[in-house]
């Protein structure tokens, strides 16, 4: 009954060692959606499972919608991405050598990521975030210029430093379990852990989270450990700040949501609440100021990510089944969303021949289509109607007004900050004289209107069914 | 049962005796030597502990310990450094003074933190987890202070090293977890390779400094 827990894990790494071996582009090209496709369909098939718990699997309602959200986008990019490489080796800017490692790492980081996302052992959550980590690293620093080497060494040293303390975190998390649960894997079992979390020992469950929170934290991009994020965003090519953006920050934002819970359901335990919601109201803060100075297109749209993973942890922070609900919505409404303007963005670069803003006018009259896509995804991440990023930000905004109106006061200043910069470069980039130079690109308009329709669908009407879902995962985070 | 205890500390203070001796250390090839000195006193340790608690499984880490980090990769690098010509020395971003300093600061925290949160574990794992977190701190330590992409690698991977020993400090702690340290020596020492080969193309150094010229022209985007 299982066989599509282990396709989700094992599709991508078989696929990755056979993309390795091929030689053509075009063909790992092919590969590369072939394999998403599918394991986007095991994905799917998730939704006629029961809850499974084993030793190293579990599926429960949370991590359902975390894979689905997390194969859906995987087949997206890569169908992106095989436009973006084509034009790349076109201009040159790849050779055949690098793409056909580019689309073995693709699936590799594909995989680690539904690893940890399925992992019940707290270890091996570990190593499949790891592991997807270091493959972003070096898809980061693949076009070898040296600001592209700048942001992967910077990405790579604030990475370790994440990783190290993460590990730490876990062992003292094992070392708490270990006093009740007994030597061996029970104790890193994370569904054992939360059946008996309410009896681990306090103070050792409160170092642990610290570790964890700096270590994840780094990864999730919170400020003051968000360093990295601008410059790998900036540096790399552009389907992997879609993949990163979209979907890492996520899948290290759900492993410390896993630490919440079981920190959570301890009585004696310090509360997690305050530091998230700290830490999320100065991301969210602070990544809105700095959208203004931003002169890079890429960047601009990373310190909109920083922003985001800020609000989502904020209300996560704050929890409740409304805040938890509607944190999870805005997730989802924010990886569709980031992801489509990164495919968007990827064009319209690739069109330009730049990435500065100053160079990057009058997009509405060279190219009709981009223009459009980019201009519907950007009016969507700034939160504005009838996307459903509205209604998860509308819903997070008013939730936190009847419990701390004053808090919801600073969410409302961040956003509404962040929107005045999003809509000002809107304009510039949309109107004026079109700049030059104009080159020509086949772009994959199909994955940008498919994420910008679902996020319309969310934002009209969300189907009772997945709003009964997100319910009941919202629940299990207490 | 006091033997063991005394072993395994004297073990575990070598390691951070090391961790002093790469603060100050201004020679490439010193650093390395020393390197190598506290992987093979990890892999002692790591044996030691697999003895004492008649832990078989510990004898495979152990011995990983000391082939990979203890003999190849210090090896690998020096012949690395011999061959691209790079600059012996190291400098320092603080006189030897003031680092060691701050590693003694960052060690009593350790202690401090560990022996204050976990008065209920059994003191042999409890003492370890603390000179296992000095470790780690002085591994941060030695990565800020150094300017060097060699010593920064050595400061990354002795941080592992403090991660092995509090790992095989926890009594009972599932191989899993120890394999997976072991295999992500392996691709960070992958990736870092890749780096260093790809810094030498473009700058003509493994010095740091060049990738922060970079940094600095590109500070007000």
């Amino acid at each position: 009954m299982n066989e599509a827990v282990y396709a989700v894990v094992g599709i991508p790494f078989l696929s990755a060692i056979l993309l390795a071996l091929s030689p053509s582009y075009r063909l790992t090209a092919l590969g590369n959606v072939l394999a998403s496709g599918l394991t986007f369909a095991a994905g799917l098939s998730f939704l006629a499972l029961p809850p499974v718990t084993e030793t190293y699997v579990i599926l429960d309602d949370l991590n359902k919608f975390f894979i689905i959200l997390n194969t859906l986008v995987g087949f997206t990019t890569s169908l992106f991405s095989r436009s973006y490489i084509r034009h790349e080796i076109e201009t040159g800017h790849l050779t055949p050598l690098f793409v056909r490692f580019y689309h073995a790492m693709f699936q590799g980081m594909m995989g680690a990521m539904n690893l940890a996302l399925l992992a019940n052992n707290i270890g091996l959550m570990w190593v499949g975030l790891e592991f997807a980590t270091l493959m972003t690293v070096i898809m980061v620093g693949i076009y070898r210029t040296p600001a592209a080497l700048e942001a992967a060494w910077k990405y790579f040293i604030l990475g370790i430093v994440g990783i190290s303390l993460a590990f730490f975190g876990t062992i003292l998390v094992y070392l708490a379990g270990q006093g009740v649960l007994g030597e061996g894997e029970a104790a890193m079992t994370w569904s054992e852990l939360l059946k008996i979390a309410p009896q681990l020992d306090a103070p050792l469950l409160n170092i642990a989270f610290i570790f964890l929170l700096v270590g994840y934290g780094t990864k999730v991009g919170l400020a003051p450990l968000h360093a990295w994020l601008p410059d790998a965003h900036a540096e790399g090519p552009t389907p992997i700040s879609a993949v990163l953006s979209g979907l890492l920050l996520n899948v290290a934002l759900f492993a410390l949501l896993r630490f919440k819970m079981l920190i959570a359901a301890n009585p004696h335990a310090l509360e997690p609440g305050p530091i998230l919601i700290t830490m999320g109201l100065v991301s969210l803060i602070f990544a809105a100021f700095m959208l203004y100075q931003r002169q890079d297109i890429k960047r601009l749209f990373a310190y909109s990510s920083i922003e985001h993973m800020g609000l989502i942890t904020f209300a996560f922070g704050l929890g409740g089944p409304l805040l938890n609900f509607a944190a999870l919505l805005h997730m989802v409404m924010h990886s569709l969303t980031k992801s489509a303007i990164f495919f968007a963005v990827g064009h319209v670069t690739q069109a330009k021949g730049t990435q500065e803003l100053s160079a990057i006018r009058g997009l509405s009259v060279s190219n009709p289509v981009l223009s459009v896509a980019l201009a519907a995804g950007v009016i969507a991440i700034s939160g504005l109607p009838p996307f459903g990023a509205f209604m998860s930000e509308f819903l997070i905004l008013t939730s936190t007004f009847a419990r701390e109106p004053l808090l919801a006061l600073a969410v409302a200043f961040g956003l509404l900050v962040a929107l005045g910069a999003l809509l000002m470069r809107l304009q510039d980039i949309l109107f004026g004289e079109p700049t030059t130079p104009n080159h020509p690109v086949s772009a994959a308009s199909a994955p940008i209107f498919v994420h910008l329709s679902l996020i319309l669908i969310a934002g009209l009407f969300l189907p009772p069914a997945v709003v009964v879902w997100f319910k009941r995962a919202a629940e299990t985070l207490g | 049962m006091t033997n063991a205890y005394d072993i395994a500390h004297f073990l575990a203070g070598m390691m951070l005796v090391c961790s002093f001796t790469l603060l100050y250390q201004d020679r490439i090839l010193a650093v390395l030597n020393t390197f190598a000195v506290q992987a093979i006193m990890l892999s002692l340790a790591v044996a030691w502990q697999g003895y004492v608690r008649n832990a078989p499984d510990l004898f495979i880490t152990a011995a990983m310990a000391f082939g990979l980090k203890g003999i190849i990769i210090p090896v690998a690098l020096n012949r690395m450094v011999e061959k691209l010509g790079i600059k012996r020395d190291v400098d320092q971003v603080v006189n030897v003074g003031v680092a060691m300093f701050l590693g003694l600061g960052l060690t009593s925290l350790a202690l401090l933190l560990v022996l204050k949160v976990t008065p209920g574990a059994a003191s042999f794992t409890r003492e370890g987890l603390a000179l296992a977190l000095a470790i780690i701190l002085l591994g941060f330590l030695q990565m800020i202070l150094r300017r060097n992409a060699v010593t920064q690698i050595v400061g990354f991977m002795s941080i592992e090293n403090g991660l092995i020993l509090a790992a095989t400090g926890a009594r009972g702690m599932p191989l899993v977890v120890e394999v997976s340290v072991a295999f992500s020596v392996l691709i960070a020492l992958f990736v870092f390779a890749v780096f260093l080969f790809r810094i030498r193309e473009r700058f003509d150094s493994v010095d740091v400094e060049s990738l922060d010229k970079v940094r600095a022209a590109r500070a007000h985007r």
